[in-house]
């Protein structure tokens, strides 16, 4: 367990850079997140992230690449060129959530 | 940490409910990680791309010793059925797609999907049987050559 600071805020992260706590997360640390995992963020970027961060909150488990296209209204196509190398796994750390453990 | 794996190649030789989502579990799991997948489709591994087969998979209910059936009752007529609509239902409940989207969901993830040109003549079919997520018809020094530098998956 380490710690980062972000926006200007110290939180807790794990090995691989995920917060531990997705309610440490503000939108203020997306950008430098983002950075890290080379990517800018766009409007369609913010999109998914927000969904993501809502899905989470009212759902209680960090959304599928599926359930990102059928609820989120982004298609699969999208998420893979906007978080190219792995959209689950990069846009949950973006987004402040943890590493997803499913298998889909 | 080990070298990550940047190619694979998976091949996919059954045509059973669970004979096939290995296959594609492992192709779109590997594209959630970056890694180059291949899915190549031979013998009845080819249902799970023909367009008018691939949403009626079945899971093996005779032959199948883990499912702890005894053969007779295996065999009886629609046991089949329920069995695969229970195992449907448990897999979607687990947010993974049916045949038809997954297939899609890999396609569009950047997987390449292959049929294997023996069983595609063996069984007599065309590229306007399949999916149009299929690359091409591949024999099997075509697929060597693709899966070069990567490992491969005989599922």
């Amino acid at each position: 367990m380490a710690t980062k600071t972000l926006a200007g805020r110290t939180v807790e992260v794990d090995e691989e850079g995920f917060l531990v706590s997705p309610a440490d997360w503000t939108e203020t640390m997306a950008p430098d997140l983002a950075k890290e995992e080379g990517v800018e963020l766009t409007d369609m970027h913010w999109k998914v992230i927000r969904f993501m961060r809502e899905d989470f909150s009212s759902k209680g488990q960090i959304p599928t690449i599926r359930r990102i296209t059928h609820a989120g209204g982004v298609t699969t196509k999208e998420l893979y060129s906007l978080f190219p190398g792995g959209p689950a796994k990069k846009a949950a750390r973006i987004a402040g959530l943890g590493k997803p453990q499913g298998c889909v | 940490m080990a070298e990550q794996i940047k190619k694979v190649s998976i091949i996919i030789s059954h045509g059973s409910l669970e004979g096939v989502y290995p296959g594609l579990i492992m192709g779109n799991g590997a594209r959630m990680e970056g890694i180059e997948a291949n899915l190549f489709f031979t013998f009845f591994g080819l249902e799970a791309i023909i367009q008018k087969k691939m949403n009626h998979l079945k899971v093996a209910t005779v032959g199948n010793p883990a499912m702890h059936m005894a053969t007779w009752i295996g065999g009886i007529p629609g046991m089949a059925a329920m069995a695969t609509g229970m195992m449907k239902k448990k897999i979607e409940a687990l947010d993974i797609p049916p045949v038809g989207e997954f297939i899609e969901m890999v396609h569009d993830a950047g997987a390449k999907l292959y049929a294997c040109k023996a069983s595609v003549d063996m069984f007599g079919l065309t590229m306007a049987d399949f999916c149009p997520q299929v690359e091409s018809i591949i024999n099997v020094g075509k697929f060597y050559e693709i899966a070069a530098g990567g490992q491969i998956i005989f599922t």
